[in-house]
């Protein structure tokens, strides 16, 4: 018997019921998808993959849209430009002969500061590399603040670059596709930017809310911040390099510190995406650790010889200061000779489990306190020709 | 629009659901284009909470909540914002006005535009406490605002998708 021919033949369910029946299984397919996604993390999931065949897609939409409004763009821009270019070029030669002054200083500052990296033998950043693209689509809203860039993974653009414009930093890439990638911008709710403050070099977390300022929020110390500071990138968790501009504080009405963004004063359009990842990474290990560190005068070469000799006589200099060949500056490279007792024992004791301490702790300087120390890190540096 | 075995009337899903779905995602796309004017951006309303209005004031429907599920679907995807948001306030929304559909029928241009104006606060509700759940921030309350302002502005879409098919089937008057 069928259902058809049954007791059930005549009843008929009011669409009003089967509707609310439809409204509560969207409602739990509106939640399993709220509790499945994880856009504020980095991780791969099959969400990303969604998100990135969708902006795939939205690429050429978005860039047909975004053309016209270039073109108009630049068409207003020229306008202005010829109206203006009299006071315009007045600023520009004003702001010229202000900044060879600087200019000037820059350059001395640059050779003195190769000066004190090579005597210092300090390991600095490797340049990042960047990619330009332009801005295809442009969110706003309070939930999510977004940006589409048409450049993508052939470009070499990673999740989690920094992104920038003209002015300082704008996000960080949250997807990316061929040809296409998502920017989270700083002023997102779900965005968290470790920062310092350039004055007092405090921490704080830069967190987005959603309007165009974020906020400043895990300040620490005494007046840590005052209005008109700068904010920078902190590079605190390897996300983003130190140092990139992000802004200048001021407080708001409710009291709390808040940022207004340098990338603001730029256009929205074009952006540099700095294909960045941790400096450990991008540096080549192999060649930081060949560094050689420049040998001694050969007067300093003798003393120290002599100095190390005497001290290896006295079978107490090697227990004198225990503290020194625990200390992991003593030992940049393993011993080169056995005619230096202590600089052998100082040398092989300091830190067994890491031979290549050298790349990351420099040499103490000349005018090291304890003797036997400038003696062990000598004579370990030093060539074996190049002690007379 | 077809007809009945009974004689009366019935609306065609793809005029009525297809068309307007269709209308507002093409003003949705072309407000997300990169402009400024005087450094402030377009205003970004959500056209969205139209349909989610004017779909169950017109008449019941099983397909209904299921697109505007995908409708969410595609503003979370667009945006870039947390998957979920979006269908859920779009849905929650539906059900609101399905469970007081029986008030809202034959009243006039204000009270209905009241009832969206808490309709969309509702959405903006459901946006805010899935942004606490997954974020633990809250949305700045002035950028809430603007957005909610101008898609309260938006009724008149609702008010006219109402006019057109309300009447077109009779069975649901």
């Amino acid at each position: 018997m069928s259902l058809r021919d049954g007791p059930f033949q005549d009843l008929k369910v009011p669409l009003r019921w089967t509707a609310a029946v439809a409204v509560v299984v969207a409602i739990i397919i509106g939640l399993a998808l709220v509790f499945g996604d994880r856009r504020e993390t980095l991780q791969g999931h099959a969400a990303v993959a969604t998100r990135g065949a969708f902006d795939r897609m939205a690429r050429p939409v978005g860039g047909v849209l975004s053309a016209p409004v270039r073109w108009v763009s630049d068409a207003v821009g020229g306008i202005g430009d010829y109206f203006f270019a009299v006071s315009e070029n007045r600023r520009l030669k004003q702001e010229v002969a202000d900044l060879r002054h600087w200019r000037d200083e820059a350059i001395a500052y640059r050779h003195e500061n190769d000066r004190y990296e090579a005597l210092l033998g300090l390991k600095t950043e490797p340049p990042i590399p960047m990619v330009g693209a332009r801005v295809i689509a442009d969110v706003r809203g309070p939930f999510a603040q977004t940006r589409l860039a048409d450049a993508g993974v052939e470009d070499g653009v990673r999740e989690g670059n920094p992104v920038m414009n003209e002015h300082g930093l704008v996000g960080r890439i949250l997807g990316v596709a061929n040809g296409v990638s998502r920017i989270l911008l700083l002023t997102d709710v779900s965005s968290r930017t470790p920062v310092m403050i350039d004055r007092t070099d405090a921490r704080a977390v830069l967190t987005g809310d959603g309007s165009g300022s974020p906020t400043l929020e895990y300040l620490r110390g005494a007046n840590p911040i005052k209005a008109g500071d700068r904010v920078l990138t902190s590079g605190d968790g390897g996300l983003f390099p130190r140092g990139l501009p992000v802004g200048v504080a001021y407080q708001g009405l409710d009291g709390s510190w808040r940022v207004r963004l340098d990338s603001d004063d730029g256009p929205i359009d074009p952006v540099r995406i700095l294909l960045f990842r941790d400096f450990s990474q991008l540096a080549n290990q192999p060649a930081l650790r060949a560094t050689t560190i420049p040998p001694l005068a050969p007067a300093d070469a003798a003393a120290v010889a002599a100095e190390a000799n005497a001290g290896s006589s006295s079978p107490a200099a090697s227990s004198a200061h225990p503290a020194v060949s625990s200390h992991p500056a003593v030992s940049p490279r393993p011993p080169v000779s056995s005619a230096h007792p202590v600089a052998t024992v100082a040398a092989s004791s300091a830190h067994p489990a890491h031979p290549d301490s050298s790349a990351r702790h420099p040499p103490p300087p000349a005018s090291s306190a304890h003797p036997v120390t400038h003696a062990a890190t000598a004579s370990a540096s030093t060539p074996a020709g190049a002690a007379p | 629009m077809t007809f009945t075995p009974g004689g009366t009337q019935r609306l065609d899903p793809l005029i009525w659901l297809g068309l307007p779905l269709l209308a507002v995602i093409i003003p949705t796309v072309l407000l997300a284009a990169p402009i400024r004017i005087f450094g402030l951006g377009l205003p970004e309303p959500v056209f969205a909470l139209v349909l989610a209005f004017a779909w169950p004031a017109i008449r019941p429907s099983m397909f209904a909540p299921f697109l505007l599920v995908l409708l969410g679907l595609f503003l979370d995807l667009l945006w870039g914002g947390p998957l979920g948001l979006w269908p859920l306030a779009l849905v929650v929304v539906y059900g609101l006005v399905l469970a007081i559909r029986p008030t809202l029928t034959g009243r006039d241009g204000v009270f209905m535009w009241v009832w969206y104006a808490v309709a969309c606060l509702l959405a903006f509700g459901v946006g805010v406490v899935v942004t606490l759940v997954k974020d633990d921030h809250a949305p700045s309350l002035i950028s809430l605002f603007w957005q909610y302002s101008v898609t309260v502005l938006l009724y008149p879409f609702a008010d006219r998708l109402i006019e057109r098919f309300e009447d077109a089937d009779v069975r649901f008057r």
